[in-house]
């Protein structure tokens, strides 16, 4: 039996409390994160159950149970309270997918920080932008990662500790680097936990919009009730699950799902550290018997890829639940995931924003492929009038999705953005965004974004931060960045650039211009084709028309072209 | 070929001191992400004048300097 059992009962009698209730939290008392997720387990019986079981990409294995988990957070939590970090300092972990992340999350949170993850893959330029918007205070991060960080230490005066994980012993750090070896810190059993309020801020992750820089999403420790409770319902999570998100916890699955979720529910996580290689997931799931599997539809269309030769050689019959989250799972690969594994892959929707499950399949409730199923129980989400702002009142129109504001795990605020804050809500409800319609049984089917952020692999690309970089280029006088359609990441991102005079186009200098912004911004960000051209369209008072170039590459009808400059 | 690879591996993927031989793990190792995959085979078509199907670029095929030679050299004939 599922643990949502029926979702129509659930709809009718559901409450916040009920999250509440199993997680023993009355409102007005302490509520930690960090505790919830090892101490409690603990206090629960379970201290000796595995909690999360790591592999690299070289095959070594580490294993830690609840009590391995609760006490190693507490090192890290005391280290830095050592170090002077203060409660609402921020604290970036700038970490591979590394049971420091994992556990150093953990213990940012009991010490009353707030965890700052970033994307290990950032470029200097990237992770500047994140770290000198939240005025970050320290960085946790391997010395694999430390030269980006150290080439930018200089613009950072607030940041006062560059925490390496793995220095090597007797070498030398510079100014404001310690050493930090979790295994062989000094091990805390006891630590007093910082008495956060359901208000206090816990996480700040970083998403892109269409314009400006990237915005800081404040949450709070009181999101854990909703994290844990969607964990459970659409996760499926239950004791004797051996559970495996795929998600980096540099993005905000990581960390709703492949830490908060997961360890609130007290289930074994298995966390893999390595590329992506069909053979190599598949192994992963044999050897460990995992059972519930959250991945992403990039990954999925990978797998599909790859070919069902290779399933063959693996026993994946432990896996008992799938579902999948980032961006719309196309119906091919529901109806495939139910041939080839025997299960479909239930689509999840939600954003950083939102910090938890908003609409969702659910298990025992007929699936439709390719929609993105229905709102989660006390989550009151249709589709709006992109221009009234009102719900149409028939179903089958394309709007934008609107939500209700004031589930647990809602963002608090943008940071130091409460404008842009603002402008997310309209006539009373939250806009994700996206667009979407509602079919007459209540089915969100998606449609696209509203903007012209791009979704790779389920990432969101700001096309405004990728042109910023192109036009640091020595060669690139203006630059247009649209989504392309793409397989496998649904959209990649492709630039149209002109040049400066005296450079000519060629196969170099696309190369060149690729990677100078994979390493100014990130591989995701990083154009995966350049096209050169003379102009680009822009209306008469000199703004590049986006639309025009993104209307091209899905082949789709140009639209008014009346303000267009020379039409 | 190995050689010219590797360096170029090296110089553009690689952040620190981590020893790259031809055999160590690109892909699965996570020194290549699948993202920037699509610049090594940019690299590798500009550089031996051919052109990979992207169907043959997979991250198996990318994996290591020397499974990547072996597959430009098959593009080479």
């Amino acid at each position: 039996m599922s643990n949502i059992k029926s979702y129509h009962e659930r709809i009718e009698n559901f409450d916040w409390k009920i999250a509440e209730k199993e997680l023993d939290y009355e409102p007005g008392n302490v509520i930690n994160i960090g505790w919830y997720c090892s101490d409690r387990i603990c206090q629960m019986g379970k201290a000796d159950k595995p909690g999360l079981i790591w592999e690299g990409s070289t095959g070594v294995e580490k294993r830690y149970t609840y009590n391995d988990i609760r006490i190693n957070s507490n090192t890290i939590a005391q280290f830095l309270k050592d170090l002077g970090i203060n409660p609402e300092d921020r604290v970036c972990l700038f970490l591979d997918k590394i049971p420091e992340l994992y556990i150093g999350f953990l213990g940012i949170l009991k010490m009353g920080a707030i965890a700052q993850p970033l994307f290990s893959a950032f470029g200097d330029e990237s992770l500047f932008i994140r770290l000198d918007n939240a005025q970050t205070t320290a960085i946790i991060t391997q010395k694999k990662h430390a030269p980006k960080v150290r080439k930018i230490m200089d613009k950072m005066p607030y940041l006062k500790h560059l925490i390496i994980v793995d220095a090597d012993p007797g070498k030398p750090l510079a100014d404001r680097e310690v050493a930090f070896d979790l295994a062989k810190a000094g091990k805390v059993d006891h630590f007093d936990i910082y008495p956060t309020t359901a208000e206090s801020p816990s996480v700040l992750h970083y998403t892109s919009g269409t314009t400006g820089q990237p915005k800081g999403v404040k949450h709070v420790h009181y999101s854990l009730i909703s994290q844990y409770l969607t964990a459970k319902w659409v996760l499926d999570l239950q004791d004797d699950d051996i559970y495996w998100c795929t998600a980096d916890p540099g993005w905000v699955t990581g960390t709703s799902y492949g830490i908060i979720g997961a360890f609130s529910n007290g289930v074994t996580q298995c966390v893999l550290d390595a590329g992506f290689s069909a053979d190599n997931w598949y192994r992963f799931i044999q050897k460990h018997r995992i059972t519930m599997w959250y991945s992403a539809p990039t990954a999925i269309r990978s797998l599909m890829k790859a070919g069902e030769e290779v399933i063959k050689k693996y026993d994946l019959s432990s896996l008992r639940h799938l579902a999948s989250v980032g961006e719309p799972l196309n119906s091919e690969a529901v109806i495939w995931s139910e041939r080839v594994f025997g299960k479909p892959f239930l689509d999840t929707y939600w954003q950083t924003e939102t910090g938890s499950i908003m609409i969702s399949n659910y298990p025992g409730m007929k699936i439709k492929p390719g929609s993105m199923g229905k709102p989660f129980p006390g989550i009151t989400a249709t589709v709006i009038h992109p221009e009234t702002y009102e719900p149409f009142n028939e179903t089958g129109k394309i709007g934008l999705i609107a939500i209700r504001p004031g589930w647990p795990a809602m963002m608090r605020t943008y940071w130091k953005n409460e404008e842009t804050y603002r402008k997310k809500f309209q006539n009373g409800w939250y806009l994700p965004g996206d667009r979407s319609s509602i079919d007459n049984e209540g089915y969100f089917w998606f449609v696209g974004r509203d903007d012209d952020v791009i979704n790779t692999g389920g990432h969101l690309v700001s096309p405004f931060e990728v042109e910023s970089a192109l036009l640091e280029h020595l060669a690139v006088a203006e630059s247009a960045v649209v989504a392309k359609p793409d397989f496998v990441n649904m959209e990649v991102v492709k630039a149209f650039v002109t040049l400066k005079p005296g450079f000519i186009a060629s196969k170099d200098l696309d190369l060149d211009i690729m990677n100078f912004v994979r390493k100014k911004l990130s591989p995701l960000a990083m154009p995966q084709e350049i096209e050169f051209i003379d102009t680009l369209p822009k209306t008469r008072s000199g703004k590049i028309m986006r639309r025009i170039l993104h209307a091209k590459e899905w082949g789709e009808e140009i639209g008014d072209t009346s303000t267009l400059e020379n039409d | 070929m190995q050689e010219v690879i590797k360096k170029y591996v090296i110089k553009e993927y690689v952040e620190d001191d981590t020893e790259v031989t031809n055999d160590t793990p690109l892909i699965s190792g996570g020194i290549v992400d699948s993202f920037s995959m699509v610049s090594l085979k940019r690299f590798l078509e500009n550089k031996y004048q051919i052109s990979i199907p992207d169907d043959k670029a997979t991250p198996e095929a990318f994996d290591s300097v020397n499974k990547i030679c072996m597959l430009v050299k098959e593009y080479l004939k």
